[in-house]
């Protein structure tokens, strides 16, 4: 109650927090109703009402490739992620070892390192030097970006996790393997599904590394959506930001139900 | 035993980040140092260079300005929603988040209709004669700055709600009832114990800002290039891969330096009992 009274009186900082809020999503907001008209550029107010411009994205055949093969290599790389990452989760929250401090940083370097020196490390790396395809570098390139989600997001989950439980379970002739599948995964499966959800949504967006890492026929949606916003103006941009941004929400509500389940358990 | 799993579950990530990350870039960083003998030739070059000079001071700034934009209007924001019920506050964080999953391309497009030659500001200040003609608003530094703090607020907000969340109402309502005013107690009580997140937040923004692609590339254009833009340009564009190397190296030392600087700032401004 006493907090709520104090809230009232402070009217300066219920402006500057609607100021703020308003700067986060007008421009959003602008676009959701630009990408309605039924003229030929972006203009507020648009002139008149129509999907055209939705239909135009669907017919655009450049932005329909880029697209099925975004969901693919991010569902790839967050896989491969995952796999690669959740087991040095757990040996990072459950092992004291010599280097321990050295390790967690070295885990830590993809958060360091700018993400388009990355990109460019990789394109120099991977294409140029070794001759692998595109496709195999951006695969890897996305999963090195993503990967301290799974470290961070996961090993945090490990450690809220009671090692007694484990220890029971070994006790009672459960080996280590069995242990893990049996009794840590289910127990850490909120985290491991906010760590998907997030490093997905995280490779689906990409830029700085991906733009590296295109070639001919091979463009993330992104990347294809930069390019065509470089050279063109009309609103199919804001039609497909619209779509993207239905995306981002649908994601968002995923995590929020996850944290509830997590918080519920 | 127990040595050989930790072994085992290790070796992936290790793998993948030492390959795929660690390898690349010493691949490509180097043969920067190498002109007959190790040398640093390239890099006396680069900062003797004014073009070079200027790419790098104005990404230093631009990033610089943005966090401080960030912190100004984040503070308060962050303090608002910390302080606001719990039923209000979980809204205002999701709202905060979901610009954070949105794609940085479409923010930055955002801002293209916005401050466009014909976009939305323009039309609106011609239509009230508060201008005779357009503004040049994009492709300049301002547009970036805009777009970086559009790109990065809400990065700091979630950082300062994170620590001012911990504050309990108790301490603030002891240092009112001890004669402080409410902005005496904001500056005195919760900006102190705020610092930690605020620190956190200025690092992610500034290093978030100063190596951003897309926002300088869609609201710089050519003129205003920085650092982040300039290796994409060497690289892809003009193939030149030195220069690029050079680059690299320098943003990686530089975003180095800083989250060490700043972060022993913070273990300093700690052990003073801050």
């Amino acid at each position: 109650m006493k907090g709520e009274c104090r809230m009232k009186k402070n009217k300066g900082l219920l402006l500057i927090t609607i100021l703020v809020f308003s700067f986060l999503f007008v421009p959003l907001i602008l676009i959701l109703i630009t990408s309605f008209t039924s003229g030929d550029y972006v203009a507020f107010p648009p002139v008149g009402f129509s999907l055209k411009w939705y239909t135009k994205v669907f017919n655009t055949q450049s932005f329909v490739d880029a697209f099925k093969l975004s969901i693919q290599i991010s569902t790839a790389a967050t896989v491969l992620s995952l796999i690669v990452g959740i087991p040095g989760a757990y040996a990072m929250s459950r092992f004291n070892f010599k280097g321990k401090g050295f390790m967690k940083t070295f885990f830590f370097s993809p958060n360091i390192i700018p993400q388009v020196v990355m990109g460019f490390a990789l394109f120099q790396f991977i294409i140029i030097k070794m001759g692998l395809s595109v496709t195999i570098g951006l695969l890897v390139g996305l999963t090195v970006s993503i990967i301290t989600y799974a470290l961070r997001i996961i090993g945090a989950s490990i450690e809220g996790l009671d090692y007694s439980i484990e220890e029971a379970a070994m006790i009672l002739g459960a080996n280590k393997v069995k242990t893990f599948f049996i009794i840590v995964l289910p127990n850490i499966s909120s985290g491991i599904l906010s760590a998907f959800l997030l490093a997905f949504i995280s490779a689906f967006n990409n830029v700085p590394v991906t733009i590296f890492l295109s070639g001919p026929g091979i463009t993330t949606l992104p990347v294809a959506m930069m390019n065509y916003v470089e050279y063109n103006y009309d609103p199919t941009v804001s039609a497909l930001s619209v779509m993207m941004m239905a995306m981002s929400m649908f994601i968002m509500l995923l995590m929020e139900k996850v944290l509830k389940v997590k918080t519920v358990s | 035993m127990r040595k050989k799993w930790m072994y085992i579950l290790i070796v992936p990530a290790f793998t993948l980040i030492l390959v795929f990350l660690i390898i690349p870039i010493l691949n490509s960083i180097l043969p920067t140092f190498y002109n007959n003998g190790l040398s640093f030739k390239s890099y006396l070059d680069f900062f003797k260079d004014t073009f070079y000079m200027k790419v790098f001071y104005r990404t230093l700034k631009l990033a610089l300005i943005s966090t401080v934009i960030c912190m100004v209007m984040g503070v308060p924001t962050s303090y608002y929603i910390s302080r606001s019920k719990a039923s209000i506050r979980g809204t205002l964080i999701a709202l905060i988040t979901f610009p954070l999953l949105t794609n940085s391309v479409v923010r930055s497009f955002a801002w293209i209709t916005i401050l466009g030659t014909n976009g939305v500001l323009n039309k609106f200040l011609l239509n009230f004669n508060l201008i005779h003609q357009p503004l040049k608003l994009l492709y300049t530094e301002f547009a970036i700055i805009i777009g970086s703090v559009y790109l990065f607020l809400p990065v700091m907000i979630t950082s300062l709600v994170g620590v001012m969340e911990q504050i309990e109402e108790e301490v603030l309502e002891a240092a009112q009832s001890l004669g402080a005013n409410r902005f005496t107690t904001f500056m005195k009580v919760v900006f102190p114990l705020c610092v930690p997140g605020l620190i956190v937040g200025s690092v992610l923004v500034f290093t978030g800002a100063a190596s951003a692609y897309s926002t300088p590339q869609l609201l710089g254009g050519n003129k205003n290039m920085v650092m982040a833009t300039l290796i994409y340009q060497k690289a892809m564009t003009l193939s030149d891969w030195q220069g690029a190397s050079l680059i690299a190296a320098i943003m990686i030392v530089a975003s180095v330096l800083v989250i060490n600087i700043i972060n022993k700032l913070a273990a300093r401004l700690n052990e003073r009992g801050v």
